[in-house]
Formats: structure tokens, sequence, C-alpha cells
């Protein structure tokens, strides 16, 4: 349970949030026409005949996109809706071509399914929590109004008409703004490692519609806005304070929450009224009759689910079972595509090279891959080129270390100059002089001298004085320049001490 | 040498064919006739060059010995609810005037590899919306028959009004239509020539203007039944870009073309006898029976028992989707754009429609947007959908007792233009007996079978199962044989 609370005068106020996502589907053509669907291409270079509404032109649905949206539906667990079809949405607006977008209102793609957010005492999620999806079905993005082109006119730029959005429709099941900024990170990820959806939320590709309603805990919902358009984490959680507050004001004065729909003022982080229930259109929704009810067989289906990759969830759980890796850890490398992906070729490079079972290197491979590289990376600003920084490469320098024959602190020196200059780590080590000493000749030799030269303390040692061993080690590793292998240093050192 | 504009399809393809005459006489011959016939305001535009270069091009193909094709040398008339590409198309609209595609329609760039030429863009009713062809932005058009005795200017019907004009008059040799609720039929009917509506999805709906596009269907319009399936052999074929349309292989249907119906059985829907249709339309009917049994036909009583409420549905869903389909027209992109001083987007919308749109058009578009209203939709259109549903399922359970149905095609014959514009009701009662097929997406045809007592064409209509187009047209070819209807409108014009 979130303990997330408005204070208001009247007592505590619980916040009802919904979320509706819009996610472009990754695909080469828009949902209904073969235009193009890269970004930040010149306006109207992207726009087919059907795009800009010509007379007689037709939609035609893209295959790809669908089973983007099917796969999308299966990896959140959905029921997928082996009948559906596609409505008109009715309203006249001049990045609207069509003067309708087709999208699905009366038999979505894909129904019911959940979503699991993680515990995250930092922010505030003190349990796991599964948060209901309602439904995802694909409709027709619109174009885009430039009004900053001419002094007293709008133009209109539709490469967007056309492209292919999901619609993913939580359930009201959130109850703070950190339970829907997890969610919707969480989306995020799951629809990149699934791929139909960069997820990149500056360039547009995912946007969300934040319903937000206030009630006293244990009551009935109460009257819920939407804010609309919300394109970052950060301001759908300004949104959904700002709104719950206001809310809580409204009703604290004796006012009513009106439902309305409002926008985002990123500036002021607040939000205001965009148009009200009276204003509201009506959409007129029916069944497209350009095109036939979308019939899923069983073998797309099939292969669908094929293509699925290990999703967020199963991976986090088999790092941590599996490769024994903390819940932490197991997090931290399963967020994102890239990082997990980093990690796993990493770990591949890193057991072959030390010619062990991965589960024996994992722990190891982590807490470079989270903690140590990143830190080298960071500390070199600009000089580092992390394109040099090859699985390969960091494989080695893991090997190394593993054997014993450098140290932690000769690993990161060996990165630095590896970042810096791209060179190979083994010629680094040589070259530089960046080994441990291992030759129990040469650090007996040490020892022996230190020892010889200070039998006062060794006398003291011997006669109690425990502490002192740590003064023997540095004394050693001084005279041997830091290059001597501290394992072989304390096994010496105990025996001649005795 | 005969004069070239008497000929039908077939006669031109087989004479250009067979070196009877070139396709360049043939254009030239229609082109002059076309030219001649302004009167009936059949055309928008006129394309005569279209027609020679086509023309040219299948006479060079003879020349050198290649195939013609199936329409080789036969110039047509172009409905203008084709996209012609760079040739203005316009609905019959101001919304559209001067409106230059550039993009070919499936159909019309079927036919042209066909080898035919286009003599025009024919006229029609604005947006395919009218049973008179009064409701063109560019004018009423006339047909060639008049009333024994009297001189009033009669509707050729709509909306393919143009195309049944010109062919009628031997203008044009065949024409395309559209038929959505009987655009094809009805005109057909009115003056005695042939047109065939296919079943929904045969001929692809790219580039042609949309006005129901649950209910559109391209056909051809052409003074005999071989001219009709000839004509619709080279429209129809499956087309990736019509998310409709079927995906089947097209019937050799000319050459399979067979009038004995030994076999087959034809049902009279007692229900198309309505209070309000003409003694000489139930005449011609009874007669229509006797000619099908003489070609060998079995005529078997049958019921198509929600015919009544097919009307009234057709006229909510066709205006539902019209009213969705014409909102692209909104002066943001092409066509007519109407910018009072100081609009703003919604005042541009608001005068651009009201301006561009014309009387008919706007009475389908309100009816269409208040039935698909919140609160009115159950009431409407889904109620609408249901009887569609029941209307297809009395077909379906005809098709136990016979193989096609005959029918009036209209409950009346021509009137005289402007006598039913104050009374939308009785207009749209003119494809009472179109629109069930229409609801069910059935091939259906009409063609000649006699004048009335008025010296006015009437139609018989023939309506088949699904894909079989081959029994309707085979039937019309039974009828035709029989009717032998040579009537031709005497020249006025």
């Amino acid at each position: 349970m979130s303990n997330y609370r408005i204070q208001g005068a009247t007592g505590e106020w619980e916040v009802v949030i919904g979320l509706e996502v819009h996610a472009q589907v990754t695909s080469k053509s828009k949902l209904f026409s073969g235009a193009n669907t890269e970004f930040g291409a010149e306006p109207n270079s992207q726009v087919s005949l059907v795009d800009a509404a010509m007379p007689g032109m037709l939609p035609v649905p893209n295959a790809e996109c669908i089973r983007q949206a099917v796969r999308t539906g299966m990896a959140i667990e959905a029921q997928i809706n082996k009948w559906s079809r596609f409505d008109r949405k009715n309203y006249f607006y001049a990045d609207l071509p069509q003067g309708y977008q087709i999208s699905q209102l009366y038999h979505p793609l894909v129904g019911e399914g959940q979503l699991l957010i993680e515990a995250d005492e930092k922010t505030g999620i003190p349990e796991d929590k599964v948060i209901g999806i309602e439904r995802i079905h694909v409709e027709q993005d619109a174009g885009k109004l430039m009004h900053d082109q001419h002094p007293t006119m709008s133009y209109v730029d539709l490469n967007r008409s056309g492209v292919a959005l999901m619609e993913i429709v939580s359930m009201p099941d959130m109850r703070s703004p950190a339970e829907a900024g997890a969610y919707v990170r969480k989306l995020r990820s799951i629809l990149r490692y699934v791929g139909s959806c960069d997820g990149n939320m500056e360039e547009g590709s995912m946007r969300a519609d934040v319903n937000v309603s206030v009630r006293k805990p244990g009551e009935e919902f109460g009257t819920r806005t939407e804010t609309k358009n919300v394109n970052s984490v950060r301001f759908v959680m300004q949104v959904i304070e700002y709104e719950a507050n206001r809310q809580v004001d409204v009703l604290e004065s004796g006012g009513t929450v009106d439902q309305e729909t409002r926008l985002f003022d990123v500036a002021t982080g607040t939000t205001r009224t965009m148009r009200s229930k009276e204003d509201a259109h009506d959409y007129r929704y029916f069944p497209d009759p350009d095109l036939l009810p979308l019939v899923l067989e069983d073998d797309f289906l099939a292969d669908c689910r094929a293509s699925l990759p290990e999703l967020p969830d199963a991976k986090r759980r088999r790092y941590e079972k599996e490769l024994g890796l903390t819940p932490y850890n197991a997090r931290e490398l399963t967020a994102e595509v890239e990082t997990f992906a980093r990690f796993e070729t990493l770990l591949s490079a890193t057991a072959t090279a030390i010619g062990k079972d991965e589960k024996k290197v994992a722990t190891q491979v982590a807490n470079w891959a989270l903690s140590v590289a990143p830190g080298v990376i960071k500390s070199l600003g600009d000089e580092a080129n992390v394109e040099h920084a090859t699985a390969e490469r960091q494989a080695s320098i893991l090997a190394m270390q593993d054997k014993g024959e450098i140290s932690g602190g000769q690993a990161k020196e060996i990165f630095e100059i590896v970042l810096k200059e791209g060179r190979e780590p083994a010629e680094i080590a040589d070259t530089e002089g960046l080994k441990q000493v291992s030759d129990t000749g040469a650090i007996e030799a040490a020892i022996d001298e230190i020892l010889a030269n200070n039998q006062d303390k060794v006398e003291q040692y011997k006669g109690g004085k425990d502490k002192l061993f740590g003064f023997f080690v540095g004394q050693t590793m001084k005279a041997m320049q830091g290059k001597a292998n501290p394992a072989v240093v304390n096994q010496l050192l105990k025996e001649k001490l005795g | 040498m005969t004069d070239l504009t008497s000929l039908g399809v077939k006669a031109i393809r087989d004479g250009v064919a067979s070196g009877d005459f070139t396709a360049r006489e043939v254009a030239e011959s229609f082109n002059a006739a076309v030219a001649s016939a302004a009167e009936l305001n059949a055309f928008i535009v006129t394309t005569p060059d279209h027609a020679l270069a086509a023309a040219d091009a299948v006479d060079a193909k003879r020349a050198k010995g290649e195939a013609l094709g199936a329409m080789g040398g036969v110039p047509i008339g172009m409905k203008d609810l084709f996209a012609t590409h760079g040739v203005q198309t316009t609905a019959a609209s101001h919304i559209l005037e001067g409106f230059q595609p550039q993009y070919e329609s499936t159909v019309s760039r079927n036919l042209w590899s066909a080898g035919a030429g286009m003599l025009g863009k024919l006229n029609l009713d604005q947006f395919a919306m009218g049973s008179s062809n009064e409701t063109s932005y560019f004018g009423n058009v006339a047909s060639p028959w008049r009333r024994e005795g009297t001189n009033a200017a009669m509707s050729p019907g709509g909306s393919s009004g143009g195309s049944s004009s010109a062919v009628a008059a031997r203008i044009a040799p065949a024409a395309t239509g559209t038929d959505t609720g009987g655009s094809i039929r009805q005109p057909a009917a009115f003056t005695g020539i042939c047109g065939i509506k296919p079943t929904y999805g045969r001929c692809s709906r790219w580039g042609v203007v949309a006005f129901a596009s649950s209910l559109d269907q391209a056909g051809p319009m052409a003074r005999s039944v071989e001219d009709c399936a000839i004509m619709l052999g080279a429209m129809a074929g499956f087309d990736a870009k019509d998310a409709t349309s079927l995906k089947m292989d097209v019937p050799d249907w000319e050459g399979a073309l067979n009038a004995d119906l030994k076999g087959k059985r034809v049902g009279i829907p007692k229900e198309y006898r309505m209070d309000g249709t003409d003694e000489a339309i139930i005449a011609s009917w009874e007669q229509g029976k006797q000619w099908l049994k003489d070609a060998g036909a079995e005529i078997v009583d049958i019921s198509l028992p929600h015919t009544k409420y097919a009307l009234p549905a057709y006229y909510i869903i066709a205006p539902a989707e019209a009213s969705s389909n014409l909102a692209r027209y909104d002066g943001v992109r092409y066509g007519l754009r109407d910018l009072p001083e100081g609009a703003g987007l919604q005042d541009m919308y608001a005068a651009t429609r009201a301006e561009g749109f014309g009387d008919e058009v706007k009475r389908r578009i309100l009816i269409g947007t208040y039935v698909l209203s919140a609160g009115f939709y159950d009431a409407y259109y889904n109620q609408a959908q249901k009887i569609r549903t029941l209307v297809s399922q009395d077909f379906e359970k005809a098709w136990a007792d016979c193989d096609l149905i005959l029918a009036p095609t209209t409950p009346t014959a021509s009137f005289p233009l402007g006598s039913l514009n104050d009374d939308p009701l009785t207009m749209y009662l003119n494809d009472v007996f179109a629109v069930p097929a229409s609801l069910a997406g059935l091939p259906a045809m009409s063609v000649p079978a006699g004048l009335n007592p008025d010296g006015l064409p009437l139609g018989l209509q023939l309506v088949g199962k699904a894909f079989d187009e081959q029994s309707v047209l085979d039937a019309g070819l039974a009828i035709q044989q029989r009717a032998g209807f040579d009537h031709a409108p005497e020249r006025w014009w």
C-alpha cells in the first residue's frame, strides 16, 4: 500500500492515477500507408496520398505494426483478441487530414494485462505492486501544426500523420507520483526489450495522458481530470503532484472538480484547462467501412510469441537465482536494454577469458559493469573514448585481476589507458609495469630486509600486538612499489612472523 | 461505312481488331458526337486528346501485330467520381472544382491497360448522392429520352446520370458507373441501357471518390449484356491497395455467356410488389418471368421479409459513412478554400463547406452526423446495421430455393427534371428495389425490358449470389434476346 497522502485542512487525501500511454510503434512505414516514419525529416517529405487524405485514397493495414502491438500485449501477459476492428474517431482539425482518426474503440487488439512495479524504498514504493492494464489498441497519429513559421498563419507538417501508435491504457491502480513514474519506466523498459517502441520521450515516441482524481481513503473515486501529452517521467510525476493538490484545494474550499481535459505547462509546472466537459467533442465513433475486421491466425500468434525475448522480470529473477547477483545489481542491470546487453556480452567474454563458468564470475563482472567501469569513465570525463572499451579488453583486464596478475588499482589504471588510447590491456600491463609481483623470491627478500630493520616491532607483534601486521604489509608493499600481490605478501609475512 | 457511333463495345473492339476501321476513326466519331451533344450536359469535361492518344496506341499495336486488349480501341465515358491523372476530378462538386489528381484510379487504369480511351469525365449527382442527376454543381443532365408528345427534359436517373445519358444517346459506346444504392441500375433502367453492379469488392475502390465505403461499387454501363460482360472483365480484379478488394481471379464472363437457363431457378420476391409501383412495371415484371421461363428457367416464389426495412436502413448507413468520408474536404490541402477576412480555422471550415457542398450533400452529412451522435448511435446506426444483417440473411435463405432473383429495377419510369425536387422522400424511393442487393453486397444488373405507354424505357433487375455475376449476365442475356429492345431515343439535341 502506498502511503502517499495529500495533507489537507480536512484530513488526508489519497490520489488515484490512471495513465494512457501513447507509444509509437517501431516500423519502417505507417499504420495504413507505405510512407516512411523516420524522425526529423523535412516537413511534409514523408506523406503519402493516403496520409494526406486525397480523394479516393484507402487505408491498408501494415502487418508489422499489428505484429508489434501483439508482441507488446504478450509481454504484459495480456489477452490477445483474435478478432478486432478499427473504428473512426471523427473530429475536425488541421493536423487531421481525413477528418477522423482510425483507432479501435469497441474491439481493441489487446485486452487486459498487467505490469509489475518493484519495491523501491528510496522513491517511496514500499513493496512490489501489480498495475492492471485495461487494453492496448492501435491507432493513427495526427500531423503537427507549426505556429512559428508565419506571422498570421499556421503551417501543417503531415510527416507524423498516420504513424502507428499503441495506446496502452492502465487501470486506475496507481496511488502516488512514484508509482506512476515507476509504471512509465517499467512500461518503457518492456517496450524497448520487445522492440515495439524506441521509448524516446524527447522525440515524442512515448507520451502519456495522465488521469488524476483524489478521494478520502476508502471512499469512492472522485471526479478525474485528464492532462494530455505529457512527455517525460518527471513531468508525469509533476502533473500528478500539482493536480492532486489543486483538486484537494478545490474540494476543501467547497468547489467541485470538473471532468475536463487539461494541459501541462512545462515552464511553470502547472496544469490549466484545455477544454471542459461541455466543449468535449462528440467523436461519433463507428466501424471504419474501408477496413475489414482484423482476424489473427494461430500461426501468426505463435510467431509473435516465439519472437519475444526474455523480459525484464524474468531476466532479473534469473540474474538473482542463477547468477547469484544481489537484488540491487540484478535490477540495475536489467532496467535498460543497453545495460543488460553490455553486461551479458562482457560476462560471456570474461568467462571465456578466465576459463570459468559464467556463474562464477558474474558478481565480479556485475561490480565492474555497475561500479568500477562507470567510475573510471566518469573520472576521465571528455578524455574517455568509450568506443575503446570493447568487451574483449574489459574481459582481459578482469581475467588478469582474477589470476592475481594485477591488483584492483592496476585494473583501473589499465582501463584508464584503454579508454584514452585504445591499447590492449596485456600490452599496457607489460609496457607500463602495471603488474603485481607474485615472485616469492623478490618479496621474501623485501620482507627479510624490513623485518631486520624493525626488530622492535617484530618483538611487539610476537608479544601480541596483532595490529602491527598491517604495518608490515604496508612496508612490504611500499618496498615493492605497490606491485606485490597482496595475497602472496600476506602469506609470506605470516610464515616469517610465525 | 456504318455510323461508328451506333456500335457498342464488342462491335468496335472486333471491328478494330479485324481492320474494318481504325481506332482513330472510332475515337474521332465519338469525339464529334460528344461535341455535338452539349445540350445533354452529360460531360463535365471532355478529353478528346485522351481518346485519340489511346486510339493511336491501339492502331500502332495492331500495325505491329500485338494484342489489342479486351477494350482495344473502345473510347468510353468516365464517371467523374474516378480519379484521373492530370484530368479534373470533381465528384460534380464545387468543393473539388479544378482538382487534378496526381494519380489514376485502379479501375480507370485497368481500362486504359485494356486498350480503352477516355472521351471525358461524366456528370453525376454531387458525390453520387441523388437519383435524378439534379444535384450536380455543374448542372442537371438531361436524358435523351422524352415522353411521347412532350418536350420536357427528363431525368436520366442518378447518380450515374451522365453515364446513362451518354450511352443511351450513343455519344459513348459505354461508360463507367458506380452504384452505392442503385446508382448504376436505376439510371440504366431510366435510359434503356444495361448496367451491372458486381459483387462488393470485385472492382477496386482505390481512387474512386468515396460516398459510402461499405456500399460503393463500380461497374459498367453499356447497351448490351455482352458489352457489360466485356467491360466488367476489364474493370475488375484484386487490388492490394483496397483492403476490401476480393482476392479472387476474374472469370471470363464474356466467354462463358450462355442464355440457356435450363436448371436455373429464378426467385420472385413477393415483398417487391409494393404499393405505388407502376402498372407498366408490374406488367414488364410478368413479361420478364415468362421470358426466363422460355429460356429454360424454373420460376419460384420467394420471400425477402426484411425488404421494407432496407431503404430506411440504407438512408442511415450511407449518410453515416458519407458524413465521415466527406470530412476531408476541409479547405486545408486541396479543392475549394473559403477564408473570410480575419477567419480562424473553424470559420474556414464552415465557410468552405457551406460554399462547396450542395444542398443534398449537406442534407446527408447532417443525417449521417445525427445518426452517429452520442445518444442516437444505438437507436439509428446500430439498428440499421442489424437490419443490414437481416437483409443479407434474407438473401442467404432465399438461395436455398433459387439461384437468382428477378425484380423490377425501379418503381416508376423516368420523371421530368424538377418534378421531385421538393420531395426528397419520394426521390429516395426510386432506389427501393435496388438497395437490398447493395446492403447485401450482391451482384445485380438492370437490363431494358421495353417501353411504357409514354414511350419511356423500363428495366428489369437480376440479383445473383455473391461472386456469381455469370448467372446474372446469363439471365440478362436471355431477357435481352427476348425483349429485342432496339429502341433509341429520337435525337433532339
